[in-house]
């Protein structure tokens, strides 16, 4: 696939396009399903006309905003996972190779193991991401040279440390918290009920990222070869790092440590247009917005009424689709 | 784009001397290299040859003098200007991603485009015909990941011609090639200095400098630089001193050739 030449780039505006289109209708299935069975066209009804009674409070309460946080959070984690693998050149890296979930899991497991009201747990997370995310910056960057093999140790030991932290709460936790926080760690979309703040940081996050998209093709070609084209090298990495480094935190604060969106979703998208990130970054962010509210949906409706946690549905559902892309994808 | 006379140098250097921790890699020098003019750096391994190019190219800083393109310090060029004006070939890193040849090819079109720009038909061809002088036409569709080390590197030849520069900085541009296309390339570079552009190169075979360059620097690895026209660097006790090897200067159909003793 060629991206950037006339019928690539069609191409990948179509995909985007169908994307978009399937996202709405992921949208319309999620709002539908859950314990109350509730018709599409009373879906509608609630969404944008003035439908009364319980099947629209419960569309437009309950359903609407857990639906639209957990797209965005897909969102956010697939563009995160997206700029990463630029950022390390490494196919291999997702949102939270770099220790961002790792902060944030021990600040919000020390907030429920100090038994705190869910908004603090949220602080306390976003808290721990933002503190590791600089512990990172600090350290590979202390000697102003900024290689990604620096970048990419510093951040594997940060994490492992945090892991290690975790653990060490985990075993000290009561047995009545460990439940909540094995799903807080597993990703958890139960308690997000508050779509804007991530619906807010992925429009600043494609709005930032964008005008930097060909800079970032450049970069995925290697230092040298992005400097001597005229990319401020140095200063374009910071911005990545900062972005996704925020994405990340603001999605691992709301639904947890979800896996597999960020690492399995840019390279799904990849198979289908390309590596052009022009397309690539909007095409992955609705991807992994749709992954994840599918498997949202799933986690709500497939075990009813007990939740299963988002985190291992979209590795379910992720895992086997990536396996077999990628049987079929030939050079 | 500064105005370019034909008196103007394409690059100049002025008492350019570089230090690498503790180690100067070389004392300082000066250099005025012209239109339709062709450079060739020699030197053993680690003597700085690479170090020396990217300072050509303003990648770095020299730990003493100056470094102007075309009259000017680079720190009043802005970037893709520079971009527009002298093109570098850096030595082959793993690609880790696919990527078409015309894709990767396109990516020297980069310093051309606006900041919302997208690549047009005309840049589009550019980047065909590159392909096509560096002998993988029809390849435009070959996933960079599958080709061979002398392909891959003809496909980042390709994508500095695509840049269009003036000035062309090559390291080791001859890598992985066989002999048939190292022939290729270096006429191809030898093809647009001809046409006014200029070239610097980094050569480990001497004989192919001998062959290609109007000027030589040849590094010695310990700070000492011999620079000058082909005929005063590449003699048998310069090369000889330098290499750290003897070499016997041979002529062979009326042109010089360098063997290893």
């Amino acid at each position: 696939m060629i991206a950037p030449t006339a019928p690539g780039r069609r191409r990948a505006f179509g995909v985007i396009v169908a994307l978009a289109l399937a996202g709405v209708a992921a949208l319309v299935l999620a709002l539908a399903s859950g314990e109350l069975d509730i018709p599409a066209a009373r879906v509608i009804a609630a969404l944008f006309g003035s439908a009364q009674g319980m099947d629209a409070d419960v569309v437009r309460q309950l359903r609407l905003p857990r639906a639209v946080a957990v797209f965005a959070c897909g969102g956010l984690l697939a563009m995160a996972g997206a700029l990463m693998q630029v950022l390390l050149r490494n196919p291999l890296a997702d949102p939270y190779v770099l220790g961002i979930s790792g902060g944030a899991a021990v600040g919000a497991l020390a907030a429920m193991l100090a038994g705190l009201a869910p908004l603090l747990v949220d602080g306390a997370a976003m808290v721990g991401a933002l503190a590791a995310m600089l512990m990172v910056f600090g350290l590979a960057h202390g000697d102003g040279s900024w290689t990604q093999t620096r970048l990419l140790l510093t951040g594997v030991i940060v994490a492992s440390g945090c892991g290690a932290v975790v653990t060490l709460m985990l075993a000290m936790a009561p047995d009545t918290r460990v439940h909540s926080m094995l799903f807080w760690l597993m990703g958890d979309a139960s308690s997000a009920r508050r779509p804007w703040p991530a619906l807010v940081v992925l429009a600043v996050g494609v709005v930032v990222a964008l005008p930097f998209a060909r800079d970032l093709n450049v970069l995925a070609r290697g230092e040298t070869v992005a400097r001597s084209l005229g990319v401020r090298v140095t200063r374009l990495r910071a911005l990545v790092y900062l972005l996704a480094s925020v994405l990340t935190g603001v999605s691992v604060t709301l639904v947890g440590s979800v896996g597999f969106v960020g690492l399995i979703v840019p390279h799904l998208v990849r198979f289908a247009i390309g590596n052009d990130q022009r397309v690539l970054l909007p095409a992955a962010m609705l991807a992994g917005g749709l992954l994840l509210l599918l498997a949202d949906t799933a986690a709500r409706t497939v075990m009813a009424p007990v939740q299963l946690p988002v985190g291992v549905l979209t590795a379910l559902i992720g895992v086997p689709v990536f396996l077999f892309l990628l049987s079929r994808h030939r050079r | 784009m500064p105005d370019i006379t034909p008196a103007t140098a394409f690059l100049e250097a002025e008492g350019l001397a570089l230090q690498v921790g503790e180690r100067w890699l070389c004392r300082e020098f000066s250099l005025r290299l012209g239109a339709g003019e062709c450079l060739v750096l020699l030197g053993p391994n680690g003597a700085g040859k690479t170090t020396l190019l990217h300072t050509f190219a303003g990648l770095r800083a020299p730990t003493r003098g100056s470094v102007r393109l075309a009259g000017k310090p680079y720190a009043s060029w802005r970037a893709n200007e520079v971009a527009r004006f002298r093109g570098l070939l850096a030595q082959q890193q793993p690609d880790h991603f696919s990527s078409s040849a015309l894709e990767t090819v396109l990516i020297g079109r980069h310093p051309h485009l606006g900041r919302w720009g997208w690549e047009g038909a005309g840049d589009e061809a550019v980047a065909r015909e590159a392909l096509r002088d560096v002998g993988l036409a029809g390849m435009e569709r070959r996933d960079i990941l599958s080709l061979s080390g002398g392909e891959r590197q003809r496909v980042a030849i390709a994508a500095l011609l695509a840049q269009s520069p003036r000035l062309y900085l090559l390291d080791e541009p001859t890598n992985h090639l066989d002999l048939h296309y190292q022939i290729a390339m270096l006429e191809l570079i030898k093809g647009h200095t001809r046409k006014g552009c200029s070239a610097v190169m980094v050569l480990h075979d001497i004989n192919l400098a001998a062959r290609y360059a109007d000027h030589v620097i040849l590094l010695d690895g310990r700070g000492g630089v011999v620079a000058g026209t082909c005929a005063a660097v590449l003699r048998e006790d310069c090369l000889s001193q330098a290499f750290g090897h003897p070499l016997r200067r041979h002529v062979v159909d009326g042109c010089a050739v360098f063997v290893p003793q």
